[in-house]
């Protein structure tokens, strides 16, 4: 028999639980401002616009630093929610469950056009994820999720699971 | 670099004004430590705000690529071609190790080659131990230059 399905607010409070853990430990992170909004497993990144992340004040546009941060924010992200998200449905995880981030390789940025001063968005594409390494992809728009303004493709190296001895 | 050995040129001052101005390089709280002939050394000190791993202190890769890229930008101004404006087309970081907690990370950069439309840059970033760098990155840059 199969057991009862559990009330859909439990689960959806779980897993924001979760998210929220990931994000929140992070003082870089909250220091740009930077959200997830979540749809399922699905996580877009959301940079809200704020003055201080200008780069270039006579067009104005965005910082190409805070561009490339952003982008490899949301590809972190992408890679321990993942995991996370598998050990939470398999019950080998709580919301609280410390997480240890993948650490970045490498990351390449691709600007193709000026950040304009408004919200920006993100998101990453996992294209090989093994146990120790790591390959994502990373797109980033503002009004029309058609026209790119930047996108990137990191190598990460992944934390140890448990029990296994870390780097 | 030594273009402000002994007493700030205008071109160092000028330039300093000019970085400083910039919002997020001001929010990061860069400083212009060098600048001249395609080369620019800029410096972020310390801050808790900035940190990426907080088990251990270090300061998040993505502060260390927005000083890499401001201190890319500033040695394609400050080329002896002398452009009107800079972009980055592209750059791509190599991370080496985590800055030392408490350390104040250094950016190099130097145009190491430019066309008349394009300056490529490498920049490498040290902690207080500059003999074994942080982060390291090239890039392609525009170079608009006055229309003559």
């Amino acid at each position: 028999m199969r057991p009862p399905v559990e009330p859909v607010q439990i689960v959806k409070q779980r897993r924001d639980a979760a998210l929220r853990g990931l994000v929140s430990g992070v003082p870089y992170m909250a220091w740009l401002g930077i959200q997830f909004d979540r749809r399922g497993d699905e996580l877009t990144a959301v940079l809200p616009f704020d003055e201080r992340l200008i780069g270039n004040p006579a067009l104005p546009a965005l910082h190409g630093g805070v561009t490339a941060a952003f982008l490899e924010v949301a590809a972190i992200i992408e890679l321990a929610w993942g995991n996370l998200w598998e050990d939470l449905e398999a019950g080998r995880a709580q919301a609280d469950t410390p997480i240890r981030l993948p650490k970045t390789i490498d990351f390449t940025v691709d600007y193709l056009r000026a950040g304009l001063p408004r919200d920006a968005y993100a998101r990453a594409r996992i294209n090989r994820s093994g146990r120790r390494y790591a390959s994502v992809h990373v797109e980033a728009w503002q009004d029309n999720r058609s026209r790119l303004f930047a996108q990137g493709t990191g190598h990460f190296l992944m934390p140890p699971a448990a029990g296994e001895p870390a780097e | 670099m030594r273009a402000n050995k002994g007493g700030m040129s205008d071109i160092t001052r000028i330039a300093r004004q000019f970085i400083e101005a910039i919002p997020h390089a001001r929010a990061l709280g860069m400083v212009l430590e060098a600048i001249g002939d395609g080369r620019a050394t800029l410096a972020m000190p310390y801050d808790p705000r900035f940190i990426g791993d907080p088990a251990i202190g270090v300061i998040h890769g993505g502060a260390v690529s927005a000083l890499m890229d401001t201190a890319s930008g500033a040695a394609v101004m400050c080329h002896p071609t002398g452009p009107i404006s800079t972009a980055t087309l592209d750059l791509r970081i190599d991370y080496f190790r985590p800055a030392t907690p408490g350390q104040r990370i250094t950016a190099r950069a130097e145009c190491y080659h430019v066309t008349r439309s394009v300056a490529f840059v490498r920049v490498t970033a040290t902690d207080e131990d500059e003999g074994r760098p942080v982060a390291a990155a090239t890039g392609a840059f525009t170079l608009d230059r006055v229309r003559t």
